[in-house]
């Protein structure tokens, strides 16, 4: 079976999968790391997006192979408890989440976002979230919790 | 594969063994997948009139609270466990907190209908007081004191004079309580609390943002097949051939048919998700769904419909004073998807004599009754778990996807994961149903209404109807209802202003086209539009200010002081609606309504900003106020979060969304098709919380969907003289109304 190289939340590790079109998304809820979640599978929600060298990037749009030597950040890699990432810890001080679902992939967009724009404002904030979609309504909780990350970063 | 990626996964699975995650600060809450590695095999008391059902005292200081309603992210995880830490006299860092397992849990019937804190917090609430009583009659046997002169805090009962206590456990000693809930059991005055009120932290909150919260998505059992059901073309149709031969090059993949009911399985998603997509199979031909260009029309002369006047009051005016205003008007809204963001998903492990099914759907009792009949299983042979899924709002495709995967887990002997795809959510989860309302009345110069009458067509739930039909039962020519179930979707069709007469009559409509369930605020945010855009139009039709017309006819004071609240927080210039400007290219204006729901429950008012582009139709909500009052907060932040996403979500509703459907099918299944609500549209939300800690605690997860339509629409009228009585407001119909106009 062909097998692929990723590197993933900074360990390098070989995928195995016979179809070479098989989206990032299965293979990293495959290794267990569900944290990325389905939506739609259409590029549409937002909810499985994961950082791909530095930029957002929806999963259920990339395949394994293109995803071959690339450096992919998820939701569990970019912090933990003990040390959550500024935007982890506003989303808990913010309390954003309803069912949260949509959650990993508003972080990961924010994080990309910040990791380019020093001090986004907030109409820059929005227009980066425009592609994630969330049925709760948690939306201005997002936006209250990535100003606080991007204050808090200083 | 690596050092670190190995661990994750191990130490996620050790977690879940070991029985109890940690989330959040230090309330322990268990989810359903750690507590049954193994089919059945659990019993505990779970009679809904004991004490014992909801907490058990355990010998390690902490205090399992068991509830039968669950958490969708509406946050009971943390309010219940407030109810209770508060009421029992112990701290909520020592409770530990299991939901929705019908081993486990006692019934409390459905999540919904806004009930989980006023019915099912308050039962546990009066649970928490009997067992204090309890504990303190043991502690007074044992002091030889009064049980006057002690209290209960901090997990012990101690001497109000001083002195050592005895723990909770030690009282017990091991045995429970065995006792009845006492509906006399002194409950606490809400003046002494000191949990109750707080904003603490959800627990699963943190969880969900650390990527360690476990969804029905995630579960994984040993040996577990992945599966997905294969839907027909459309809606009705009977499957004649299957050609297996169009998924042999995909390995390990395997069709399962039984009847009408089409599956593809495999022990890897992705081969389920391409094998989906590559069988072929025919299918007959059906197109058993009315034009829907011709909807309201289809339910106005439906067949069979039958009349109930629902409410009377007063006598018709004899005689109308000569300036009097009469009109009358028509109001709809669509059918709309619970439009879930992430598909429906369930496991099952059916075996020959017992099985047990995870899922995330709101009505976990009801659903056992449901699965055990169609399974032949006796009910006690049957579990059902809750894990949390994508958010719900009623009644999703999550009972069919755990239809679907007993089904499957049975004929395949092993344990089955079955994920809908997008388009089998939006085309087949159960919608909520199409409103129609003919409003007619009339006003006086003063503002008086001296008429009204509320007529409305809708569905009629099936009396005793347990659940839903369900899709997998029914295409596998199972026990399955028969029925329809749209929750109590005819409540507020008369405003709560004083009328010399007053008349709401519902045309009971045997069918409607697609399979209806409950969705958020089941029939109210229809039927408020509605009313509340009516009295709008007897406003302005008697050149009154909306708020002062509002005001002049309302006289339960806690309503009146929120419209005091709302036109205070938006500076409302008192005048007549529509506002002075409304050829502006950009047309602004505000518009108001109220609530109170069920006409006895959670009391709202809103006031909306909007902004019309007159060129395009395009509506922009610019600013939203809301004041609320639902009795006692348990949680203050909790309720704000609840509000903030009603409004959000039915701004969603009235601008974007409405199910479209041709002969045959849903037509509208992904995002493109049905839109809803993006950053963009998110407008400026204010929300003055009202607290009334002496007054009984009532629900915040559904009164505010209720006002937003008329506020909108108001708020449309205002700016621009035009009114919208079809939801969804999209830019085409605003332009199909500017036009009519100028006609």
């Amino acid at each position: 079976m062909p097998s692929y190289r990723l590197r993933i939340n900074e360990s390098d590790l070989s995928v195995e999968s016979a179809d070479s079109a098989k989206p990032l998304l299965y293979v990293l809820r495959g290794l267990g790391l569900t944290a990325t979640k389905f939506g739609c599978g259409l590029g549409q929600c937002g909810a499985c997006t994961v950082i791909v060298d530095g930029t957002a990037v929806q999963s259920c749009q990339l395949t394994v192979a293109d995803a071959r030597d690339k450096s992919i950040t998820t939701l569990e890699g970019l912090g933990t408890a003990a040390k959550p990432h500024p935007l982890q810890a506003a989303f808990i001080a913010h309390q954003v989440p309803q069912c949260g679902y949509c959650t990993s992939g508003m972080i990961m967009t924010a994080a990309a976002l910040l990791a380019k724009t020093r001090k986004p404002s907030e109409s820059e904030i929005r227009s980066a979230l425009e592609l994630n979609l969330c049925r709760c309504g948690s939306h201005t909780r997002v936006v209250s919790a990535v100003m606080t990350a991007a204050e808090q970063r200083g | 594969m690596s050092t670190s990626l190995d661990q994750l996964r191990i130490s996620r699975r050790a977690v879940l063994k070991g029985g109890a995650l940690t989330v959040g600060f230090a309330l322990t809450v268990t989810p359903g997948a750690a507590l049954a590695q193994a089919v059945g095999g659990v019993s505990r008391r779970t009679d809904a009139t004991q004490v014992d059902a909801y907490l058990a005292v355990n010998g390690d200081g902490t205090v399992t609270l068991y509830c039968g309603k669950v958490d969708l992210g509406q946050g009971l995880r943390i309010a219940i466990p407030q109810i209770a830490a508060e009421e029992l006299g112990i701290g909520v860092d020592r409770i530990k907190y299991i939901e929705g397992d019908t081993a486990l849990t006692p019934n409390q019937g459905r999540t919904s209908g806004s009930t989980g804190i006023q019915r099912g917090g308050m039962q546990i609430r009066q649970a928490a007081a009997t067992a204090r009583k309890a504990l303190v009659d043991l502690a007074a046997q044992r002091l030889n004191l009064r049980p006057d002169d002690l209290i209960a805090a901090d997990g012990e009962v101690r001497p109000k004079a001083g002195g050592d206590g005895i723990r909770f456990a030690d009282l017990l000693d091991g045995r429970k309580f065995d006792v009845k809930l006492d509906p006399k059991a002194p409950l606490k005055d809400p003046a002494s609390y000191t949990v109750v009120g707080k904003s603490l932290p959800r627990p699963d909150v943190a969880a969900k943002c650390l990527g360690t919260a476990t969804y029905i998505h995630d579960l994984t059992l040993p040996d577990m097949l992945h599966a997905r059901v294969i839907r027909p073309p459309a809606i009705g149709a009977t499957l004649v051939a299957v050609d297996e031969g169009s998924i042999k090059d995909l390995a390990g993949a395997r069709v399962v048919r039984l009847k009408d009911f089409l599956a593809v399985v495999a022990d890897d998603e992705w081969t389920t998700v391409r094998a989906a997509r590559s069988l072929r199979a025919q299918w007959s031909e059906a197109s058993n769904l009315p034009v829907q260009d011709r909807l309201t029309e289809t339910l106005r002369t439906a067949a069979g419909a039958t009349a109930e006047t629902l409410v009377t009051r007063g006598t018709p005016p004899s005689a109308q004073p000569q300036d009097t205003k009469t009109l009358s008007a028509s109001y709809f809204w669509p059918m709309q998807s619970h439009a879930s963001l992430g598909p429906s998903c369930a496991v099952a492990d059916v075996r020959t004599d017992e099985a047990t099914i995870w899922t995330a759907s709101q009505g976990m009792h009801d659903n056992r009754v449901t699965y055990a009949r169609f399974l032949g299983l006796p009910l006690d042979k049957v579990r059902l778990i809750y894990l949390e899924g994508s958010g719900c709002y009623g009644m999703n495709g999550h009972e069919d996807a755990a239809a679907d995967a007993a089904i499957l887990s049975r004929a395949m002997g092993r344990p089955v994961r079955v994920q809908w795809s997008r388009a089998d959510e939006l085309g087949w989860d159960p919608k909520g149903p199409p409103q129609l309302l003919d409003l007619s009345g009339s006003v006086d110069a003063e503002g008086r209404i001296l008429d009204w009458r509320t007529e409305m067509w809708i569905p009629q739930t099936t009396k005793g109807l347990l659940n839903i039909p369900l899709l997998g039962p029914q295409a596998a020519g199972l026990d399955n209802v028969v029925g329809l179930n749209t929750g109590l979707i005819s409540q507020n069709g008369d405003p709560p202003y004083e009328a010399a007469h007053m008349q709401v009559v519902v045309h009971w409509l045997k069918e409607t086209p697609l399979r209806p369930a409950p969705l958020r605020s089941p029939g109210k945010p229809a039927n408020c539009f509605a009313v509340e855009s009516f009295i709008d139009e007897l406003a302005a039709a008697a050149r009154l200010d909306p708020v002062a017309f509002r005001l002049r006819g309302l006289k339960n004071p806690r309503g009146v002081e929120l419209i005091k609240r709302v036109a205070a927080m938006m500076k409302w210039e008192p005048r007549a609606s529509p506002g002075p400007n409304i050829v502006a290219a950009v047309a602004r204006g505000r518009g108001m309504s109220y609530i109170h729901y069920k006409h006895s429950e959670t009391f709202v008012a809103m006031g909306m900003e909007v902004a019309v582009e007159q060129a395009s139709g395009r509506i922009q909500v610019e600013r939203v106020v809301c004041a609320h009052d639902c009795g006692q907060m348990i949680n203050p932040d909790g309720v704000r979060s609840q509000v903030e996403g009603s409004i959000l979500q039915t701004i969603s509703r009235v601008l974007m969304e409405e199910v479209k459907f041709d002969r045959s099918r849903v037509t509208s299944v992904d995002w493109t098709g049905y839109p809803i609500l993006r950053f963009s549209d998110v407008p400026r939300i204010e929300i003055d919380l009202v607290d009334r800690p002496t007054e009984p605690p009532l629900g915040a997860g559904e009164a505010a969907c209720a006002a937003v339509g008329a506020a909108l629409a108001n708020a449309v009228f205002d700016a621009t003289g035009l009114r919208l009585r079809t939801v969804p407001f999209t830019p085409e119909r605003v332009k199909a109304v500017q036009n009519s106009k100028a006609i």
